[in-house]
């Protein structure tokens, strides 16, 4: 027998080692599995440590602060035109990406899960073929896929090293800040870049195919963000299509549809979402199915149509989102531990980090029209909290979609600075079935942003204390 | 149109079923009346038909779950013509009232059929009207799942429909609460702790699912011990001359399609036993304090198959001749393996046979199909040296003896009862001729 033929017997085969990947091995292996992570990449981490969440939070909260000492000059307090040391910022970047990955590879190995770096495809529905490995072959009794996701490109255009035309990850580099940057996508991803790199002086221009940015978020809540980036970006242009584009010696050449010359840019980044990673893993060989949309179908226990093989995180689509990664990669690992676990959220947080933040679960009002649903809608602005007035975030605003008949909390939408944090207790009040009643009831403390949920719920009981008894003819209030 | 369709209740108190096989995917267009999906009931299988015609826009179940009547299974887009009045199985002319009772707007009443309305939910069955999930806590939710309760089903008792663990555990122990919970009992404690520390137990373990013919044959198996007192009578029969028939006969059976063993043998010499001592093909109705004798001899025979133990009946066994068994009995015996098998062929029996000799076995202690009284166990049947004559003059033959056993309710019959009865069987399978002639 050749060596290379050799298959190694694994209990829970775990393919990527993202978020999703992670979680899932981590969580296997404390519930006694024995567990192999493969993982085409040197460290664990995937694309939110290296190419997405970690760094570009790091980049916007250095934005964030840029904003916040130019804001305090209504206080008195001057810092003057912002110095950037973009090595340092890049340095930093790195330092935190190192730091967490170091830790995940401690927990790794103190859990016991084994690391192997390398491709795996399936040769069927219980062996995997390895490339770019120092194993050959893994037979495995439960396999959990965690590929994640891949940036899409513009059509006919293939993202090169070094080229001025970028995805997410070659932008999170900040190899150089450009003079001026063409963001080609209006989305949550489009948005955070843009503000990252206006922030650090570049001029920004947005183009967005659709009637608004940030499709999917009410507008209401995306007033107080528009016009902040309408002083922050350059130009903002809806309704509009990138018809063509390419790369010449002086910059980014992209022509809007309708327009006749083409407008030149420093550079470019396409954000224009994500598609599964699918390809080159051998699905074929297993009865995994892809849904329309290229997406592993699975069942609420994360099990694909091949009872061997679960999968979990960007690879199966709904919200491309590293919590809801790992969430699911908990469940698989539960579920594959015997236990009677299901991935059956009520509510996934989605969080937009502009400044201001928004944050939101559940159903948004906009969703609720669309369905013809009966909600009723209360909102309290952030001009009436002490908290949002000493911070000068008046602009804020706390939404709740409730049931009119019950009071139950449907959905939660927040707008303002912090906003990310503070949607964990709608979250909350949303997976215990909570009705406005018992938000309102819940002391939060004053001064701080909090407040704004319970007066929300308040102000659906005609409790509230900051604000005025709404009427019943409220026009803001959908019937 | 977009149109969820619900599991249609199968009918005969039916309230779950497993889906054995999903038979469209999403996209399929399909005919109304085509069937789309394979379901267990119990221990037999039939095909849901498409109550449309239109386009599959969501399919919400898979293989291997098991679904309450009235959930809905898939979500279709209309394109044909307008949706059937009737739920799907009606085809199979059920009850013609019901019909009239259960028209296509069910959404009103998620409530399970064969439960009565609850008048108590008042403000949960507000909420449940409603769109969106049972509200209940994420560790509700979990407990629920443990215990295979559906939140639909719980009675809630929390602030406004809230569904708490408690009453999940209420429901699973089946007393649904009206009561408060800070009326709760303080040794309602001690339950619900023992029932937290869940086993787990150690080493290289491995889960299954306890589905399906698996679970039922279980839970029948539980109401049959506990209920029933059993005693096990044992006794021998010497066939010899019986098998020497079969043999002169198997091969002409054979040549007609049939299949001649010693069940057909043992059936008709029960069904004559019965008619005999007719306290044995009889039901026990405790409420009623009455027995109830039955005139019919369908007579089950448990069959060994991949899914596990199923008894297809043999109906009216006094009615038919050996070589009527012959040929019936291996079809349905076939019919059940394949899963081919229809309620009717596994249901209405009234007293079982089980024949382990194949398999092996010297003798055991066969339990009883609930609610029937009696089973007749077949053990395998051996060449063995009977002595013959007395004391002064014997003789040793070899001679092929098949011990038998039966396990009857001691409630109903008694041992004497039970050995002449055996002792009716014995000798109609010793004398095969007379048994051959007898109809």
């Amino acid at each position: 027998m050749v060596v290379g033929e050799l298959s190694e017997e694994v209990e829970v085969l775990v393919i990527g080692g993202g978020a999703g990947g992670y979680a899932a091995a981590f969580r296997a292996a404390d519930l006694g599995l024995d567990v192999t992570l493969v993982n085409a990449e040197e460290r664990p981490g995937g694309v939110c440590l290296f190419r997405g969440c970690i760094p570009s939070k790091t980049l916007l909260y250095a934005a964030e602060m840029v904003k916040a000492a130019g804001e305090v000059e209504r206080m008195g307090i001057r810092f003057g035109k912002p110095d950037i040391d973009f090595n340092r910022l890049r340095e930093v970047r790195d330092e935190v990406i190192n730091k967490l990955a170091t830790g995940l590879e401690q927990l790794a190995k103190k859990r016991g899960v084994r690391l192997v770096q390398g491709r795996a495809q399936f040769e069927s529905s219980n062996e995997v073929f390895l490339s770019e490995s120092e194993s050959r072959r893994m037979r495995f009794r439960h396999a959990i896929l965690a590929t994640g996701s891949l940036p899409n490109n513009f059509p006919g255009m293939s993202f090169e090293k070094g080229s001025r035309i970028m995805d997410s990850s070659a932008a999170l580099k900040i190899e150089k800040i450009p003079d001026s940057l063409l963001i080609i996508g209006g989305g949550y991803i489009g948005l955070e870049f843009g503000t990252i790199y206006a922030s650090l002086g570049a001029r920004v221009t947005v183009v967005e195919m659709m009637d608004r940015l940030m499709a999917g978020v009410d507008r209401d809540l995306m007033d107080p963000l528009i016009k902040e980036l309408d002083g922050l970006f350059e130009e903002v242009h809806l309704n509009t299509k990138v018809s063509d584009l390419k790369e010449t010696d002086k910059g980014v050449e992209a022509t809007f549809e309708g327009d006749d010359a083409p407008q030149t840019f420093d550079q470019a980044l396409i954000a224009v979402g994500r598609h599964p990673n699918t390809e080159n893993l051998g699905l074929e060989n297993t009865k995994v199915e892809l849904n329309e949309k290229g997406y592993v179908t699975v069942n609420e226990r994360q099990q694909t149509n091949d009872k061997n093989i679960f999968a979990v995180g960007d690879v199966v689509g709904g919200k491309l989102l590293a919590h809801k990664a790992f969430h699911e990669g908990r469940v698989a690992a539960e579920v594959i531990a015997g236990k009677p676990s299901a991935f059956d959220a009520r509510a996934i947080p989605k969080v937009v980090f502009t400044d201001p933040q928004i944050a939101w679960c559940g159903l948004t009002q906009d969703a609720a029209e669309a369905e013809g649903r009966k909600v009723k809608v209360v909102r309290f602005p952030w001009s009436a909290s002490g908290r949002a007035v000493c911070m000068g975030q008046t602009e804020g605003v706390t939404k709740m979609i409730l049931d009119p008949d019950t009071g139950r909390i449907l959905g939660v939408g927040i707008v303002g600075r912090n906003a990310g944090e503070m949607i964990s207790e709608a979250v909350l009040a949303m997976e215990m079935g909570a009705v406005a009643e018992d938000v309102a009831l819940t002391i939060h403390p004053h001064p701080t942003l909090s407040e704004t949920l319970g007066e929300a719920a308040g102000a659906f009981l005609g409790t509230a204390v900051d604000i005025l008894p709404q009427r019943e003819n409220d026009p803001d209030s959908a019937e | 149109m977009a149109m969820e369709f619900k599991l249609p209740d199968p009918g005969e108190g039916i309230h779950e079923v497993e889906i054995i096989k999903v038979l469209v995917s999403p996209g399929d267009y399909v005919e109304d009346g085509q069937s789309i999906l394979e379901i267990e009931t119990d221990k037999a299988t039939s095909e849901v038909p498409a109550p449309v015609t239109g386009k599959v826009k969501e399919v919400r179940v898979e293989s291997g779950d098991t679904v309450r009547v009235g959930d809905v299974v898939m979500v279709f887009e209309e394109t044909g013509e307008k949706k059937r009045e009737e739920p799907a199985k009606k085809e199979k002319a059920k009850k013609e009232e019901e019909a009239e009772e259960r028209p296509e707007k069910r959404e009103e009443k998620p409530q399970k059929a064969g439960k009565p309305p609850d008048v108590q939910r008042g403000e949960a069955g507000k909420g449940r009207k409603g769109k969106g999930p049972v509200p209940a806590a994420p560790s509700t939710r979990r407990v629920a799942r443990e215990l295979g309760v559906d939140l639909k089903d719980v009675t809630p008792s929390g602030p406004g429909g809230r569904v708490l663990t408690e009453d999940v555990r209420a429901h699973a122990e089946g007393k649904e609460p009206a009561r408060k919970p800070e009326e709760e009992p303080k040794e309602e404690k001690a339950p619900t702790e023992a029932a937290e520390k869940k086993f787990e137990p150690e080493g290289r373990t491995e889960r299954m699912a306890w589905r399906s013919v698996r679970r039922t044959t279980a839970k029948r198996m539980i109401q049959s011990w506990n209920e029933i007192p059993h005693v096990t009578h044992q006794d021998a029969a010497d066939i010899t001359d019986l098998e020497t028939l079969r043999q002169k006969h198997k091969e002409e059976i054979k040549a007609q399609g049939g299949s001649l063993t010693l069940t057909m043998f043992v059936l008709k010499a029960v069904a004559a036993a019965l008619r005999k001592y007719p306290r044995f093909n009889a039901e026990l109705d405790m409420d009623a304090e009455e027995i109830i004798l039955k005139y019919d001899y369908h007579i089950g025979v448990a069959v060994d198959t991949d899914r596990g133990l199923l008894v297809p009946v043999v109906r009216d066994v006094d009615c038919k001749s050996i070589v009527d068994l012959a040929m019936e009995l291996p079809q349905l015996a076939e019919r059940v393996r394949n899963g081919d098998a229809e309620r009717e062929d596994l249901t209405g029996g009234t007293f079982t046979v089980t024949n382990v000799g194949p398999m092996g076995g010297t003798g055991f202690a066969p339990i009883i199909n609930h609610p029937q009284v009696a089973i007749l166990g077949l053990a395998r049947a051996k060449l063995q040296p009977v002595v013959v004559g007395d004391l002064n003059e014997y003789e040793i033959r070899p001679r092929l003896i098949l011990p038998l056993a039966l396990g009857f309710d001691h409630r109903v019959v008694d041992g004497a009862d039970a050995a002449r009865f055996v002792r009716a069987v014995v000798e109609a399978i010793e004398d095969p001729e007379t048994l051959m002639m007898k109809v």
